[in-house]
């Protein structure tokens, strides 16, 4: 099951829903891993949507297991790529060519999500109009608050920042501009003296 | 409504003003300019701002609500520009007929519901008929800031194109104008279509004409928060009605001309409000007890407010029933 109901948090933190079919002239997916089956689910609402659909999707290690299913849609277009970062070149030639009526769904993990719909944003969609259901893994996108550095994939808290090393807490204050959470030194007035590291929602 | 309601409090910060010039336009809409008696510049007010006179009618005070139509960047003047509506309840009448060049009159510091979203990548306006007047403040605001728009203006006919040849001679390619009685009509689908990511559509117009973009806009897939309206209903008439203000402990009669508003003001019980056309949300009211039937006209609550019997508008809504007693 790749669903997972985030518990309640402050205000900054994202709120993810579930995609549904809406009308448009183009249809913008992308998806990492799990989030291709919130792409399945909503073919299974509206087959149609897809046949003006570009899905750009990065299977990470899920490896082959959506990929035929999601071509099996026939979208108009259909990238598999390694890693986000990869896929980014393509999602800002799409959307610099894109028009009005163009609809955005993003779905897979937090850190997908959340930078892709950065990049829509800065294309001129306002963030309320980009749709987002979060599948699949439920690890983190950390910026240290010290050094800046980003590590992605943070599973425990608190964890080591892979840029300078401190020992961040992870907190649920989230930049939209970032598209990352916020870490803090959690041993700044007593170094050394860190809690044992905790698996994220265990 | 993207504006978030300010401190609830009875209209904006006044400002006492001369009528400086009254430029007829057409047989239907006069410019009106004030300057400022005290001498002092203007407030800076941003395109799409409003601002409500008030009139001494006969001993009958009205407010309506007219568009800023000047250019922000002069803060030596503002301007308005009123349509004739020889079946309405009398403002424009008043200040077609009554108001001269030299006369002293009250208007409020601008109020904006109707504001440019200035992230926005292109701004297309829609006009309908007056609806021109905040698109004329707009036009002049981007192009001192090389911001990128058009205009699709829809008229009666040419005799009564209000700013059509100013528009149309300053900015050839990019004002269209569309006249009813050529059977012209703005090709809204055509239009929508092709528009860069980041394009904001305003409207403002007839009733009519601002439901048909809202609702072309979001079949073509546009957002919501890119497609912006403005339309200031006036009160209508309607039966006459009684209702009980419990926190000002009397009971008032609204009479079949005035809006429940005016009722509330004319007892003397001071009442919040900006827009006095359905728009602004100033005046929203808790209802205490009803047993009757809500006529709700305004813009700002949902449909669920509406249904709930616990809130109304009274600039521009009534009541029909037994009783009616309002948290006021």
């Amino acid at each position: 099951m790749s669903k997972f109901q985030f518990p309640e948090s402050i205000r900054s933190r994202p709120v993810y829903g579930t995609l549904e079919p809406r009308p448009g002239k183009a249809h913008l997916m992308i998806a990492d891993a799990e989030g291709a089956e919130a792409l399945l689910d909503l073919a299974a609402q509206d087959a149609a949507i897809f046949r003006a659909a570009h899905i750009i999707y990065i299977p990470k290690d899920t490896g082959d297991t959506y990929v035929d299913r999601l071509k099996a849609l026939e979208p108009a277009q259909f990238y598999v790529g390694p890693t986000y970062e990869a896929s980014v070149q393509r999602i800002r030639r799409v959307l610099s060519d894109a028009h009005m009526g163009l609809q955005v769904y993003l779905a897979g993990t937090e850190g997908l999500m959340g930078q892709a719909q950065n990049e829509a944003m800065t294309a001129g969609i306002p963030h309320s109009a980009i749709q987002t259901e979060h599948r699949g893994s439920v690890a983190r996108r950390m910026q240290c608050v010290h050094c800046k550095g980003i590590t992605e994939d943070v599973m425990t808290d608190p964890f080591v920042c892979s840029h300078c090393g401190l020992n961040l807490f992870v907190r649920d204050h989230y930049s939209r501009r970032l598209a990352a959470f916020q870490g803090v030194c959690v041993d700044a007035e007593d170094p050394g003296n860190v809690p044992e590291p905790v698996e994220l929602y265990k | 409504m993207s504006a978030a309601p300010q401190k609830a409090k009875a209209g904006a910060e006044k400002i006492e003003v001369e009528v400086s010039a009254i430029v007829p336009l057409n047989d239907l809409v006069t410019r009106f300019e004030f300057t400022r008696r005290d001498g002092l510049p203007f407030p800076p007010f941003s395109a799409g701002a409003h601002t409500v006179v008030e009139m001494n009618d006969d001993g009958r005070t009205r407010l309506n609500p007219y568009s800023l139509m000047s250019d922000p960047a002069d803060s030596t003047k503002y301007a308005i520009s009123v349509r004739r509506d020889d079946e309405g309840r009398g403002g424009s009448l008043f200040m077609h007929r009554k108001v001269k060049v030299g006369d002293t009159m009250t208007i409020t510091y601008p109020v904006n519901l109707f504001p440019l979203d200035l992230r926005g990548r292109k701004h297309v306006f829609l006009a309908g008929g007056i609806g021109i007047t905040p698109f004329m403040a707009m036009i002049a605001y981007l192009e001192r800031m090389g911001g990128a728009w058009e205009l699709h203006y829809a008229c009666r006919s040419e005799a009564l194109g209000t700013y059509v040849d100013e528009l149309t001679s300053r900015h050839p390619n990019k004002v269209h104008v569309y006249y009813d009685d050529k059977k012209q009509a703005i090709a809204l689908e055509d239009l929508l279509d092709g528009q860069p990511l980041g394009t904001h559509v305003y409207v403002c117009g007839p009733q009519g004409m601002i439901q048909w973009v809202h609702k072309t806009a979001a079949a073509h897939g546009w957002p919501d928060e890119n497609v912006h309206s403005e339309e200031f209903l006036a009160p209508q008439p309607g039966k006459p009605f009684e209702v009980r203000l419990c926190k000002s402990d009397i009971t008032i009669q609204v009479g079949e001309h005035e809006s429940l508003l005016e009722a509330i003001e004319r007892c003397g019980v001071e009442a919040p409000f900006l827009c006095r056309g359905g728009a602004c949300g100033q005046c929203e009211t808790d209802v205490v007890e009803a047993d009757g039937e809500f006529i709700h006209r305004d813009h700002w609550l949902d449909d669920d407010d509406h249904a709930s019997g616990k809130k109304i508008m009274p600039c521009v809504s009534r009541f029909v029933g037994k009783t009616l007693v309002l948290d006021r």
